[in-house]
């Protein structure tokens, strides 16, 4: 992997820093995406919290967001989904649940809770960073 | 509810999307790769972090200098919560689900974007996922109201 690939995903991680710093610096939250899409979900239920128009308009723009890099390098990233039908699912299932119990995602307890050496997140992140790992490793080289 | 903020809010998302398709992290090979230590591992997960971190810290900092953040409504930062089985069991969870495919939420819903029908059914089972763990708990709550242990 050569050294321009290793920099332009430090640059694209320091651009995730800038919106996390922005958006405490602005309007004092945290920016968790599993808390934001998780208002968003609980205002589908029926139970419109308080802030749901700022969460759902940052999730909205998470959206817009890849279509801002179109614009400016002609094309996105070429991406290929190897995984099973079985395997999205139950991955998904895992991923939205998993991050609502421990109520942080990789940015809210990797980017946002690190940065502020939050214990709790930092237990989060070596746990599902460790089980993550461990996940790869059975699929990959177990089964 | 202020329209500043909502604004604020999109733009800071847009942002959040701009550098999660630039970090190359809306393509799960790129996290799988990165946790797969005995195989085809490709370290640019760690450069993305290690960006973030730097990024998110220095905000963090800057913060605390402040009363109130620039649009008012006062700072919100998780604290004081106690390390809980809820905590590491959800994270373990996570870790498997993010481990299977290489997707976490983020990713998830920019990589929506992509038009790929193996990330849409993702993001629609974590959404699922999400409305199951607050439906159960909204359940859980409500049956220790009515019998109180």
């Amino acid at each position: 992997m050569p050294w321009p690939a290793y920099f332009q995903s430090f640059l694209g991680g320091a651009v995730i820093g800038l919106a996390a710093a922005m958006l405490l610096l602005l309007n004092g939250r945290v920016a968790g995406v599993i808390g934001a899409v998780g208002e968003v979900v609980e205002g589908v239920l029926g139970r419109v919290g308080r802030e749901f128009f700022e969460r759902a308009a940052f999730v909205i723009g998470l959206l817009i967001g890849p279509f801002v890099f179109l614009a400016a390098f002609g094309a996105l990233p070429d991406v290929t989904v190897t995984s099973s039908l079985p395997v999205l699912v139950a991955g998904g299932l895992l991923v939205g649940f998993g991050t609502r119990l421990s109520k942080g995602c990789t940015a809210g307890h990797g980017v946002c809770g690190l940065a502020r050496l939050s214990p709790r997140s930092i237990v989060a992140v070596a746990t599902f960073f460790g089980a993550a790992i461990v996940t790869v490793f059975v699929m990959e080289h177990v089964i | 509810m202020s329209a500043p903020r909502i604004l604020a809010a999109l733009v800071t998302g847009t942002v959040f999307g701009f550098g999660l398709t630039l970090a190359g992290v809306l393509d799960p090979a790129t996290i799988r790769n990165f946790l797969d230590f005995f195989g085809a591992f490709d370290p640019r997960l760690g450069f993305v972090f290690a960006g973030a971190l730097l990024l998110s810290a220095g905000g963090y900092l800057v913060s605390r200098r402040f009363r109130e953040p620039a649009l008012g409504g006062g700072f919100a930062i998780p604290a004081g919560r106690p390390i809980d089985a809820p905590l590491v069991m959800g994270a373990a969870l996570f870790g498997i689900g993010w481990g299977m495919v290489g997707l976490c939420p983020g990713p998830a819903i920019a990589g929506l974007a992509l038009g790929l029908p193996q990330v849409f059914i993702f993001t629609v089972s974590m959404l699922i996922g999400i409305a199951a763990h607050d439906l159960w708990r909204a359940r859980q709550t409500t049956a220790e109201a009515v019998a109180p242990s």
